[in-house]
């Protein structure tokens, strides 16, 4: 396999991958990633179903400052996954696969993505204030 | 034709059936589709739900996971989630894992993992919402 004298395509280590081919592995990326919060949302539910106590330590380490970090990531990285995967399921019916429409929807998943976060984590952080 | 033709109790056709290229890909890439178009819906409206809840007390969220809509719609999110991220992951393991027995342990141990975590949230979301 390795070293066949055939033409590999691309070589990832000298290739400038293109904007399209950039949001797919960040695509997979966000998802892998997104299995982790997951785990975090399941963690969560079994708090409240634990009762008060564990309910308040899980809240505590999602407002504390690294606690927000990773929800601003888990944000971001769902509202990406879930704007790509809309433009995934038109390019499965059949639209948008034109070189041109493909790299602006591109450009709007990314702003969508940035916009999602900020939005949905600020307006969360305002919510719950400096508490814990 | 094979040279071993007998000392087996597989026929023939037990041989050969299932070696081609055609296996369950095409449930596999439906069934990654509906989960998706199924969780687009459900994420916006967790993530609209989870903002308004940032900071709450216990009994605040208690009493929403306990609303009429709320547990049945949890329910179904983590089913959807869960199963739409096990796909997911079996798609990134076959891709990158090419030892025969690696690949297939962690695809095991992905889909086993799956189902624990599935069954923790929704038994969590039922412990509440059916608790006094």
């Amino acid at each position: 396999m390795a070293g066949a004298d055939r033409p590999l395509s691309p070589h990832l280590q000298v290739y400038r991958l293109p904007l399209t081919a950039l949001l797919s592995i960040t695509h997979r990326l966000t998802g892998v990633g997104l299995a982790l919060g997951a785990l975090g949302l399941v963690a969560w539910l079994a708090a409240a179903a634990a009762g008060p106590a564990w309910f308040a330590t899980a809240g505590a380490i999602m407002g504390s400052t690294l606690g927000r970090i990773v929800m601003f990531g888990f944000a971001w990285a769902l509202f990406y996954h879930l704007s790509n995967g809309i433009r995934h399921l038109f390019w499965d019916a059949g639209f948008g696969l034109e070189l041109g429409a493909a790299r602006l929807s591109g450009l709007i998943v990314v702003a969508v993505s940035l916009i999602g976060a900020i939005v949905a984590v600020g307006l969360g952080c305002a919510l719950a204030g400096g508490a814990s | 034709m094979s040279a071993h033709s007998g000392n087996s109790l597989k026929t023939r056709l037990g041989r050969v059936r299932g070696l081609g290229a055609a296996k369950e890909g095409a449930a596999h890439w439906w069934a990654q589709r509906l989960t998706a178009l199924a969780l687009v819906p459900l994420m916006l409206w967790l993530v609209v739900s989870l903002v308004a809840l940032a900071g709450a007390p216990h009994g605040v969220v208690v009493a929403w996971v306990k609303g009429p809509v709320t547990a049945v719609l949890l329910v179904a999110l983590i089913a959807a989630l869960f199963h739409h991220l096990q796909l997911g992951l079996q798609v990134v393991v076959e891709d990158y894992v090419h030892t025969e027995w690696r690949k297939l342990a962690l695809i095991i141990v992905i889909k086993f993992a799956a189902v624990l975590a599935a069954l923790t949230g929704i038994l969590s979301v039922l412990r509440i919402a059916l608790g006094a």
